[in-house]
């Protein structure tokens, strides 16, 4: 690990200042992503923002009959709380899907979002990678794509998106709540958070601005209707997806659907939405209008689309 | 201390000797500096830290980089928390902070400021072992052991989880988690045992949870 100086900040407005006044800083919040990464010097930033002693830790009703929830709520609270098991049982399932209890106890509703790609290659600071060393190139297109994503793909980047939660937030129509280096806020709806990577360099990932801070997702009022999160993979538990699914599936049929594991970002789209009451084939037809997918990773279009039947067959039982 | 020198002498005091066992007691405090600035990519940065340990107030002098896991290990010399993987993959690190487990090696010394830190060593003493020590012995949980402190601590809390009615990924109904060897397996996902002793820590989880037909003999 590279040296670093290190700061705890009081408040988000504390923290975009500290942010203002350091370019090469990062900010901390759970660190089971961030550390990992400074641990192989994928990232080596020079100072950190001890974000945790900044009291967006709870997670409260909106007057709409919706939910605000802290950026640094922890994935286990999100998880356990009343109303998220009861209103929106998609981002509880989605959560306890991903990671293990010890990770889900220290990781953060903001954290999570911008939780980063765990494609090898990135991983590995000797190949290239453009997401990493943007120009260096890809190593995983003509290399080893199984995992990788089959759409949304673009010429520099086909790392696929992790986070599980992400899929789950995605689906419920989450916006996500900002505050801006001079201190006012903005709001980001959840669809355009997570960035397709492009033809451009470098490889864009998130839409903050440089400075900015997650200060809060919320949920619009519960959507009703029944709720999966169907998640496929290498093992039982502890892997992240291969193919997930993140429906809530309303009584006439009709419903939302986006996918994780199978894109650059969590997979969703009005036609696929439109086309969920005329089944999973029809609904794979209009996610995957445009795959991106390599020859190893083709499986996972055929994957997702027999996940999307199972998880409406379950709808209907 | 009794406990300590008992966990001491389960690998590393056989492998080193007694003059561990020893040093154990020296607290390991550096003269507390102000916090320096990286003035360049090389130089390190330190700063004062004050956590409790085990019930125990500590005060350290950390290079910014050190984690959680290693200040517990080389600075506080407790040395029962383990390095599996360093990267959160394996859950050998696994202590209770604050009430709940966490892995230690993905986590700064220095961000646990105030915090309460509970390892291995806090748990029990050989003379009085924690309930979940006890049937791990009594289960025979464990081969060759390197795992053992994370798996312990990680059921210890993780059983404070499901009562609080945190769900998992097998829960069927998430309004109340129950207890089931399913629940039990899932929720210990994050913590590897090489040794693949499973069946064994699941059996000594389900005693102390008061579920499950493997129940040993008393300890």
């Amino acid at each position: 690990m590279k040296p670093f100086t290190y700061e705890r900040a009081k408040s988000p407005a504390d923290a975009v200042v500290a942010l203002a006044r350091n370019p090469g800083a990062k900010l901390i919040a759970g660190g089971t992503n961030l550390l990992d990464h400074m641990k192989l010097e994928i990232v080596t930033p020079q100072h950190l923002i001890d974000v945790n002693g900044t009291g967006l830790d709870t997670i409260e009703n909106t007057p709409d009959g919706g939910l605000r929830i802290g950026a640094m709520v922890r994935n286990t609270a999100l998880a356990a709380h009343p109303r998220v098991k009861k209103d929106y049982a998609v981002l509880s399932r989605a959560i306890v899907a991903g990671a293990s209890g010890q990770l889900r106890n220290k990781a953060t509703t903001a954290g999570n979002l911008m939780q980063r790609t765990r494609c090898p290659y990135f991983y590995d600071t000797n190949m290239p990678c453009n997401k990493r060393d943007p120009g260096s190139g890809c190593s995983a297109q003509g290399g080893f794509s199984r995992n990788h994503a089959a759409v949304g793909g673009g010429a520099n980047c086909i790392c696929f998106f992790p986070s599980d939660m992400s899929n789950a937030m995605n689906v419920l129509d989450a916006t996500v709540e900002v505050m801006k280096p001079d201190g006012t806020m903005r709001t980001i709806p959840i669809a355009d958070f997570h960035l397709l990577p492009g033809d451009e360099l470098p490889v864009k990932e998130f839409a903050l601005a440089p400075g900015e801070m997650i200060t809060a997702v919320t949920l619009p009022k519960p959507p009703g209707g029944k709720h999966f999160y169907r998640k496929v993979r290498n093992r039982a538990s502890y892997a992240f997806a291969l193919v997930s699914v993140a429906a809530v599936i309303q009584p006439d049929g009709t419903g939302n659907i986006t996918l994780g594991g199978v894109g650059t970002k969590p997979w969703r789209s009005a036609a696929g939405d439109a086309a969920v009451p005329k089944g999973a084939k029809a609904v794979a037809a209009a996610l995957f209008a445009n795959p991106t997918a390599t020859d190893q990773n083709q499986y996972k279009l055929k994957l997702a689309e027999r996940t999307i039947a199972a998880v409406l067959a379950a709808a209907k039982g | 201390m009794a406990g300590t020198d008992f966990l001491e002498m389960s690998r590393r005091g056989l492998m080193t000797s007694g003059a561990v066992a020893s040093a154990v007691a020296v607290v390991p405090l550096a003269t507390p500096t102000p916090a320096q600035a990286a003035t360049d990519r090389l130089t390190p940065s330190t700063m004062p830290v004050s956590f409790t340990v085990n019930g125990k107030p500590e005060r350290l002098v950390v290079d910014t980089r050190t984690t959680l896991l290693d200040a517990l290990r080389e600075n506080l010399h407790l040395t029962g928390t383990k390095k599996g993987c360093d990267h959160g993959q394996c859950g050998a690190c696994t202590v209770i902070v604050d009430g709940q487990r966490i892995n230690s090696c993905l986590s700064l010394a220095v961000m646990h400021e105030g915090g309460s830190v509970t390892t291995i060593e806090g748990l029990g003493t050989p003379d009085k072992l924690h309930p979940m020590q006890a049937a791990f012995v009594r289960h025979d949980g464990f081969q060759c052991g390197y795992c053992t402190p994370g798996q312990i601590c990680s059921a210890v809390a993780m059983l404070g989880e499901l009562k609080a009615g945190v769900p998992s990924h097998v829960t069927t109904d998430l309004a109340s988690p129950k207890h089931s060897e399913a629940e039990l397996r899932e929720r210990m996902s994050g913590n590897i045992c090489r040794c693949a002793a499973y069946p064994n820590i699941i059996a000594a989880i389900e005693d102390v949870a008061g579920i499950g037909q493997k129940s040993g003999n008393k300890a």
